[in-house]
């Protein structure tokens, strides 16, 4: 557990150092803030359910950009280090090669939480402080959808991870990421959304239809956030969704859950097999 | 002596390539042990071997105990290693990295710091190891190495990068370890690099173990010439074979110099005659074969083997 942390401790530094806990905190602090005060003009400063209205537009976001961010950070973790060389050295100190990944992946993840609370929640303080009127469920629904990005973010490291351990230079490792990106984010939802439409409800049932959501971690984060809770649904126009997909909370998170603990349970093993 | 480093019949290929072919040996504790090979010989192989970065295809390895090929790793604490060229994240400075290295191994703080005071380092211990020169680099992963008084230190090509002062006090280093007790095995591509510190030579070649003993052994076992020049006085060259016996192999070089190849046994007979009453020589030169020449020999001798 000691040298988890220990190597978890030297991914935050070296993310300090090289700026890419700054770059991020700020990225996503300015985006979120421009997302809240201009994301209200097009529904009017109707000054209820501000918060939701922001947590509709910061959950698009997150879908677009933590992957990015976290396959950016991932995606050299084990190839890089392999490639420069600071692998063969650190894997001959008593450390295993999990503790290695499992350290990385808390440093990394760790960033990243950090950099998503505030800069989600330099948002909601905005808000906050010009005096919109935010209850408590809606303060539920936006902790939950900062957590749920987080967790997002993590599914991402562990994918990352995964190519990293698998493939043999970083060049490789950043095509795959971009691809897998590509894949998650826009091309899946588009070519699910082509079937349903070509299929006129035939043989793409319900079940079917909640087992594709369940493969795409981006498709299990939005169903978690847009339909979760009953206000921000009908904001996003995903009440109608919400109706077919018969997906409880407990379930999506579980979903969640297993996209982290799968790709990094493989990463170690491709990992702890690999020769350098 | 106990061994702290064993390989019985240890094989490693990769895919086709076969790195290192039935290789055994054992280093034994307060021993420093030159691991000589050209650049592919194998060297690099073994020591990964040594560390469990590789899995050997057949044979069996222990280090300080542990079975490093079965991801076995609690005598790492008492290992030292350095990667050939190595190389640290650039980001973190000099200070900061040699921390991080030494809480893994659970070694406090200031005994790295003396480490780091020890090869010269203080003055640029908070700048970051981007800017270090290579020598410098090169210090830092001696200073990694010697994190915790390891009792099995592997060093690949360690003095390549450093300056004449810090290679003696490297060699000053390594000695103090010796003395205490541990295994030192430093990898070169050259016999000479070593300077005849090593008390014990494995020679690599092609992934094969060509030779394996003290410098001295190895000398007998060459049977190479000693090489000796001799200054003829003026008009003594038509009489060179009067004095100095029948000798197969001597050369003249030039007007008053004669060079002889003198195989080990007959050494001292050639010097005696040499020197000796009638014998028109102003000057004599004796060179023992050079480590370049040792090393030189054994790699021909196994490629001739079949």
């Amino acid at each position: 557990m000691r040298n988890v942390l220990i190597v978890a401790r030297k991914e935050v530094q070296e993310g300090l150092r090289n700026r890419w806990v700054l770059a991020t905190t700020l990225l996503l602090a300015a985006l979120a803030l421009s997302l809240t005060f201009l994301g209200s003009a097009p529904t009017g400063n109707v000054g209820v359910r501000a918060l939701d209205v922001v947590i509709v537009s910061l959950s698009s976001l997150t879908i677009f950009l933590l992957p990015l961010i976290a396959l950016l950070i991932s995606h050299d973790a084990i190839v890089g280090e392999m490639e420069r060389g600071t692998m063969l050295l650190l894997l001959s100190y008593p450390i295993a090669r999990w503790q290695v990944l499992l350290g990385k992946f808390a440093g990394h993840l760790a960033i990243l939480a950090f950099a998503t609370l505030l800069g989600y929640g330099a948002a909601a303080a905005a808000l906050a402080i010009t005096g919109s009127a935010i209850d408590a469920e809606s303060w539920v629904a936006f902790g939950s959808m900062v957590g749920s990005s987080i967790m997002l973010g993590a599914i991402f490291i562990a994918v990352g991870y995964l190519v990293s351990a698998l493939v043999g230079n970083r060049g490789t490792a950043a095509g795959i990421a971009i691809g897998i990106w590509l894949l998650f984010v826009l091309i899946y939802d588009m070519a699910l959304l082509g079937i349903l439409v070509v299929d006129q409800g035939q043989t793409v049932s319900g079940s079917v239809l909640n087992a594709l959501l369940l493969l795409n971690p981006t498709d299990v984060y939005r169903l978690f956030n847009l339909t979760g809770f009953a206000n921000v649904s009908s904001f996003s126009g995903m009440a109608g969704v919400a109706q077919g997909v018969t997906l409880s909370l407990p379930v999506l998170l579980a979903a969640l859950a297993a996209w982290t603990l799968v790709p990094l349970a493989l990463a170690a093993l491709a990992f702890s097999r690999r020769e350098l | 002596m106990t061994a702290t480093v064993e390989l019985h019949h240890v094989a490693k290929r990769f895919g086709k390539v076969e790195a290192v072919r039935d290789v055994s040996f054992d280093l034994p504790e307060g021993e420093t042990v030159a691991l000589v090979g050209h650049n592919g010989a194998g060297k690099t192989t073994l020591l990964k071997l040594m560390l469990g970065l590789i899995r050997p295809t057949a044979g069996s390895i222990r280090v300080l105990g542990d079975d490093p090929s079965a991801g076995e790793f609690t005598a790492r604490r008492r290992l030292g290693y350095l990667p050939e060229s190595v190389s640290f994240n650039t980001g973190l400075t000099g200070r900061e990295t040699l921390a991080f290295y030494a809480r893994l191994k659970r070694e406090p703080m200031r005994d790295a710091l003396v480490l780091l005071e020890r090869v010269g380092l203080t003055h640029a211990a908070d700048r970051r190891v981007g800017t270090y020169s290579k020598g410098m680099r090169q210090r830092l992963g001696l200073a990694q190495a010697l994190l915790g008084a390891p009792r099995v230190l592997l060093l690949d090509e360690p003095t390549t990068g450093l300056d004449p002062a810090l290679r003696q006090s490297f060699y000053e280093i390594v000695q103090e370890l010796r003395g205490g007790g541990s295994t030192v095995l430093l990898s070169s591509h050259a016999l000479t690099e070593l300077e005849e510190r090593a008390g014990r030579v494995i020679i690599m070649n092609r992934g094969v173990k060509v030779a394996d003993g003290t410098l001295d052994d190895l000398r007998r076992l060459a049977r190479l010439p000693t090489r000796i020049r001799l200054r003829v006085a003026d008009g003594g060259f038509p009489h060179v074979s009067n004095w100095l016996g029948p000798i197969s192999d001597w050369r003249r070089i030039n007007g008053h110099m004669i060079e002889i190849d003198a195989r080990p046994e007959e050494k001292i007979d050639i010097l005696r005659r040499a020197t000796g009453d009638g014998a028109a020589v102003e000057d004599l030169d004796v060179f023992p074969p050079t480590l370049d020449e040792l090393y030189a020999h054994f790699l021909r001798s196994q490629e001739m083997a079949p």
